[in-house]
C-alpha cells in the first residue's frame, strides 16, 4: 500500500511523507491551513501557493515549499502533484501515484462552486480518501448565488427598519466568500480576527472597517458586522444593538442547530460537500477504494458499500465531531463540530 | 399555504414577543378568513388526527428519496424531527404549489377515511411539488403535533388588537370545543353562541412563590388550601349535560366517566375549579393510579372500581347560569361551600382551608405534604378575582422541595428538537446490592455548556450502541430530583419516580458513593398516603 493510516495521519512510507499529521514529523503535506489539517511543530511543510502566508500567519516562521495545482515532483519514485479541492483558498487534494497505484486524498473539499474558490476538480484514481461531514441525504445545500441572495435581501431588510446586521462565520474560507457575496453599500465592519486573516490572505481589506481602530460607538447608521462564531453569547456583541444576527454554515440546514444558537436566521453556506457532491465526487473518481474519514463516516461508507457497491471502509481520524478536542481554535474545528454557545 | 409558512418563518425568526404579535396581527388582517380561521386552530393547538401512520410517511418518505430505510432512520436521529427529516430527505426542487391553507386541511380530513394506496397518491402530490420549507411545514400538519414556537397567549393577543377586543375575552371565547371547518373566527368572536354548554372559562394558574412572607402582608388576608397532585380540571353543569375539561383544554367527559353521575344532583349553570384525583375508600390514591385513568380511551367497569375519581374543588367560576369570576374569592367560597353542603354527593369534596396563626406554621404545614401526598400550599389572596392564565401577584404555588438522590449515567441517548444530534437524554442507575439496576430516565437540568460537556464525555467512553441509544461507562454521577416514587412491576427496578429529573451534576462523587436501591423503598415506605379530607379547618 502506498498510504497507511498511522497514529501520526496519514503515512506514504515511499515518499516519507505525511499528509496533514497531527503529530510532528519531518515532513508534512498540507491540504489547507484549518487548524485540525495544518498543525505546529512539522520541521518541513509542502503546500499550495495560497496557502503560504496564511500558514506562516498562522504558525509562524516554518520552513515551506509550495507547488501550483496540477504541477508535479517527484519524490523518491513517488509522483506528487496537487490538485484544486474547492474548499478555501489555497485547498489542495494531493494525488500519489508509484507504479501502478494512484491515491488521492482530498482532505475537505467542496464541488459546488462559492464564487471566490478555484472549484473542485474530480482526480481519477484507485484509492480515494475522504470527508463526510455532511455525508448524509439531509444535507442539500442551496447554490451559492441563490444563498447570497437570501443574506442580501436580509441586510438590505434590516437596514430599511434601521438594524444592523451581524453575520457569523469562520474567518479563514467563509469570512472572504461571504464579503464576496455581499452586495451592498453599506459600512462593513470586520472582527480584527477576519480582518488579519483577510490581510494574511492579501484579500482587499480597503473596502472593510476594522473592529479595534475604525468602529465609533456614536455610529447611528446601520452596519453589516462581520465577526467569528467567538463572540456569540458574549457582550462583544452588545454594543451592536439592535441588530439582527445570522450565522452561515452548513449546519443552518437543520432547524434544531439554528435554534439552539438563538439565531434570528441561519444562512445554508458551506465549504464542504453536501451529499449529492460527496456521491458525484466518488463516482468522479473512478476509484474502486474509497476510505472516509470524519464525519458521518460509518453510515457513509456503509452507503458507498451497499449502494455503488465500492470497498468502502471508515478511518478513524483524530479530528471529528466524535472527539471534540476543547483546545482547537474556533475555525480549526471549522464545521466539523456543531457550535453551541 | 404561501403566506401560512412565511407566518410560521416570521415567528420562527424572531424571539422578540412584540414582533410576534405583529407578524401573526398582519397575518389574521390580511388572509382570507378560512384560513385565518385554521391557523389560529392550528397554533393554539387544535389539529385534525393524524391521517396517516408515521411507519407510512417513513416508508413513503424513503421510497419518493430513493434511500434504504436504515440511512432514513438515521438521518431522523441527527435532525431530531420527523416532518423535518422527510423534507430535507426528498429535498424537492419544485418551484411552489400554490394551495390554501384550509384546502389543505380538508384534505387532510377527508383522507382520513381514504385507502393507503389514494393516501400515498395524495401525499406524493404534495411532497413532489411543495417547496422545501412548505414541505415541512405540510409534514408538521400531517403529524398531529403542530407546535412552532408561539404561546397560545401570543395569539389571542395578536387577535385581540386585529377584533379590537380584551384579550381575556378571545380566551374565553376560543375556549373548548369549536371546529375550524364549521365556524370563522369572525362567528366565534362576534356571534355568541349558546349551543355551546360545554364551554370552559380559561383557568387562573398561580405562580411559584419568589418572595419573601413578608411582602404577602397580612396572614389573615390570605386563603391556605393544599396543592393536590392530580388533574387541574373544570366541570360544567349546563342544560342537564355534564362536561369535565382539563386544564390542558381536553375535553375529558368520556375518561372521567362517572362524574355523569352528578346530573341530577347538581343545579344547572353551574362551573367548578378543582383538582381531579383518584379516591378510594376515603382515601387520595397516588398519581401513579391516575394516570392508568388518563392513559385509557375507554374506561371498563373495572377500571371505575379500581381507581374511581373524586374532585377536590376550590373555585366557583358559575353559579345561576352567571359568570361570578369577579365576585372576590370569599364570597365565591361562601358559594361553593353552600352549593356542597346543599348538594351533597360523593363525587365533589371541598377542598379545606387551613388556619395557622404565624407564616412559620405556615411553613410547618408546607412540609407536610409529601406525607399527605400533596404538592405543597397554594396562597390565594382572598380580595382575589378569578383572573385569565398564569398571573402574579394574588395566587402563589409554594411547592415544597422535591426528594434527590445520586445517580450514574448508564445509557446516553441523542435528544430531539434544538437538543438534535447531542446526546442529552440519560438512563441513570442505582446500586442493587453489587449490581447497578436502571431506575430512571431524565433529560433536563443541565447548563447548554454542561450538555455539550456531557455529550463529548459520551462519545469518547461509549461501551456499545444500540442505534440511538449508548451505553456508557459507569462513572458520570448526577443528582436526581423527583416529586414522588412508587411500585412499577413495567420498571426492571420495580420503582416509578414521579417527575425526574437532573438536579446537578455531581462531579465530587464517585461510582461507589450513589445511593442504592434500599434507600428508594426506604423512602416508598415512609410515605404512606393518609386520609386526604382530615379535619384541617
Amino acid at each position: 500500500m502506498l498510504l497507511q493510516f498511522t497514529n501520526k495521519g496519514i503515512y506514504c512510507p515511499q515518499a516519507a511523507l505525511y499528509i496533514d499529521p497531527w503529530k510532528p514529523v519531518n515532513k508534512a503535506i498540507i491540504t489547507h491551513a484549518h487548524s485540525d489539517h495544518a498543525r505546529y511543530g512539522n520541521k518541513n511543510y509542502l503546500a499550495h501557493t495560497h496557502s503560504e502566508n496564511i500558514l506562516k500567519h498562522r504558525l509562524g516562521n516554518i520552513a515551506i515549499e509550495t507547488l501550483a495545482y496540477n504541477q508535479p515532483i517527484n519524490i523518491n519514485g513517488v509522483t506528487i502533484s496537487l490538485h484544486p479541492a474547492g474548499h478555501i483558498i489555497g485547498s489542495a487534494q494531493v494525488r500519489l501515484a508509484y507504479k501502478n497505484e494512484v491515491w488521492v486524498v482530498s482532505g475537505d473539499y467542496k464541488v459546488k462552486h462559492d464564487g471566490y474558490t478555484v472549484p473542485f476538480e474530480p482526480i481519477k484514481c484507485n484509492h480515494f480518501i475522504t470527508e463526510s461531514t455532511f455525508g448524509l441525504p439531509i444535507y442539500d445545500f442551496p447554490e451559492t448565488e441563490s444563498v447570497n441572495l437570501k443574506m442580501n435581501n436580509w441586510v438590505k431588510q434590516n437596514a430599511s427598519e434601521g438594524l444592523n446586521s451581524v453575520l457569523i462565520g469562520y474567518a479563514l474560507g467563509k469570512a472572504q466568500r461571504i464579503l464576496k457575496g455581499l452586495d451592498t453599500d453599506l459600512p462593513i465592519l470586520l472582527h480584527n480576527t477576519i480582518y488579519q486573516t483577510n490581510e494574511a490572505l492579501q484579500f482587499d481589506n480597503s473596502r472593510y472597517l476594522k473592529f479595534n481602530t475604525d468602529y465609533k460607538n456614536d455610529n447611528k447608521n446601520p452596519h453589516i458586522i462581520l465577526a467569528t462564531s467567538s463572540v456569540l453569547g458574549t457582550s462583544w456583541l452588545k454594543r451592536f444593538e439592535d441588530y439582527k444576527i445570522a450565522m452561515c454554515s452548513g449546519w443552518m440546514q437543520l432547524r434544531g442547530t439554528r435554534r439552539r444558537q438563538n439565531l434570528d436566521i441561519g444562512f445554508v453556506m458551506s465549504d464542504h460537500a453536501d451529499w449529492q457532491s460527496l456521491n458525484y465526487a466518488v463516482q468522479a473518481t473512478g476509484a474502486e477504494n474509497v476510505y472516509v474519514t470524519h464525519g458521518y463516516k460509518s453510515l457513509y461508507s456503509k452507503w458507498l458499500r451497499e449502494e455503488y457497491k465500492l470497498n468502502a471502509v471508515e478511518i478513524d481520524t483524530l479530528f471529528e465531531g466524535e472527539s471534540v478536542n476543547k483546545s482547537m481554535d474556533e475555525d480549526g474545528q471549522e464545521e466539523k463540530q456543531i457550535l453551541m454557545p | 399555504m404561501k403566506n401560512f409558512c412565511d407566518l410560521i418563518n416570521q415567528l420562527d425568526e424572531t424571539t422578540k414577543t412584540n414582533a410576534k404579535i405583529a407578524a401573526l396581527a398582519q397575518y389574521f388582517e390580511t388572509e382570507d378568513e378560512k384560513n385565518t380561521t385554521w391557523a389560529i386552530a392550528l397554533l393554539t393547538g387544535k389539529r385534525p388526527k393524524r391521517p396517516i401512520k408515521t411507519a407510512d410517511l417513513k416508508i413513503w418518505a424513503t421510497e419518493l428519496a430513493q434511500i434504504p430505510y436504515w440511512l432514513f432512520d438515521e438521518c431522523y436521529h441527527v435532525v431530531g424531527d420527523l416532518s423535518e427529516t422527510i423534507s430535507l430527505v426528498i429535498s424537492s426542487k419544485s418551484n411552489g404549489y400554490n394551495i390554501a391553507l384550509h384546502k389543505i386541511m380538508e384534505e387532510i380530513l377527508a383522507i382520513y377515511k381514504q385507502t393507503d394506496t389514494q393516501k400515498k397518491e395524495w401525499l406524493f402530490t404534495y411532497w413532489e411539488n411543495l417547496v422545501p420549507n412548505e414541505l415541512f411545514i405540510f409534514n408538521k400538519l400531517l403529524s398531529g403535533n403542530f407546535r412552532i414556537g408561539v404561546s397560545q397567549q401570543l395569539v389571542y393577543k395578536a387577535l385581540a388588537k386585529v377584533h379590537n377586543l380584551d384579550d381575556k375575552i378571545i380566551t374565553h371565547k376560543l375556549m373548548g370545543n369549536w371546529l375550524p371547518q364549521q365556524q370563522t373566527i369572525s362567528d366565534l368572536l362576534h356571534n355568541a353562541d349558546a349551543s355551546d354548554f360545554s364551554k370552559p372559562y380559561p383557568f387562573y394558574l398561580a405562580y411559584p412563590l419568589d418572595k419573601p412572607f413578608d411582602d404577602l402582608g397580612n396572614l389573615a388576608d390570605w386563603q391556605i388550601e393544599r396543592k393536590y397532585d392530580g388533574i387541574r380540571g373544570q366541570l360544567i353543569c349546563r342544560n342537564n349535560e355534564i362536561n369535565c375539561w382539563s386544564r390542558g383544554e381536553e375535553l375529558m367527559t368520556e375518561k372521567f366517566i362517572e362524574f355523569q353521575d352528578l346530573i341530577n344532583q347538581l343545579p344547572n349553570g353551574v362551573v367548578l375549579d378543582g383538582e381531579i384525583l383518584p379516591f378510594k375508600n376515603g382515601k387520595m390514591q397516588s398519581f401513579n393510579e391516575m394516570q392508568k385513568r388518563i392513559g385509557r380511551k375507554n374506561v371498563s367497569k373495572k377500571m371505575l372500581q379500581d381507581v374511581p375519581l373524586c374532585m377536590i374543588c376550590y373555585d366557583i367560576l358559575e353559579y345561576n347560569n352567571e359568570d361570578i369570576r369577579t365576585l372576590p374569592l370569599m364570597e365565591r367560597r361562601k358559594i361553593l361551600e353552600n352549593l356542597l353542603a346543599n348538594y351533597p354527593n360523593n363525587l365533589l369534596h371541598l377542598s379545606p382551608v387551613l388556619i395557622t396563626d404565624n407564616w412559620e406554621n405556615l411553613n410547618n404545614l408546607r412540609q407536610e405534604a409529601k406525607m399527605l401526598g400533596c404538592e405543597g400550599l397554594m396562597l390565594k389572596n382572598k380580595n382575589s378575582v378569578y383572573e385569565t392564565g398564569r398571573r402574579r401577584g394574588n395566587w402563589w404555588k409554594w411547592k415544597v422541595e422535591p426528594y434527590t438522590i445520586d445517580a450514574v449515567m448508564l445509557y446516553a441517548q441523542a435528544g430531539h428538537g434544538r437538543r438534535a444530534n447531542l446526546f442529552t437524554d440519560y438512563t441513570f442507575a442505582i446500586w442493587d446490592n453489587d449490581l447497578l439496576v436502571p431506575f430512571a430516565k431524565a433529560y433536563s437540568g443541565l447548563t447548554d455548556k454542561e450538555i455539550l460537556e456531557v455529550d463529548a464525555w459520551v462519545k469518547k467512553n461509549t461501551k456499545e450502541k444500540f442505534g440511538p441509544v449508548r451505553s456508557v461507562k459507569p462513572e458520570l454521577v448526577f443528582e436526581l430530583a423527583f416529586e414522588g416514587i412508587n411500585l412499577s412491576p413495567r420498571h426492571k427496578s420495580g420503582i416509578a419516580l414521579r417527575f425526574p429529573r437532573i438536579a446537578r451534576w455531581r462531579k465530587d462523587k464517585k461510582l461507589e458513593e450513589i445511593n442504592t436501591k434500599q434507600d428508594l423503598l426506604d423512602l416508598l415506605n415512609s410515605t404512606n398516603l393518609p386520609l386526604a379530607s382530615a379535619n384541617e379547618e
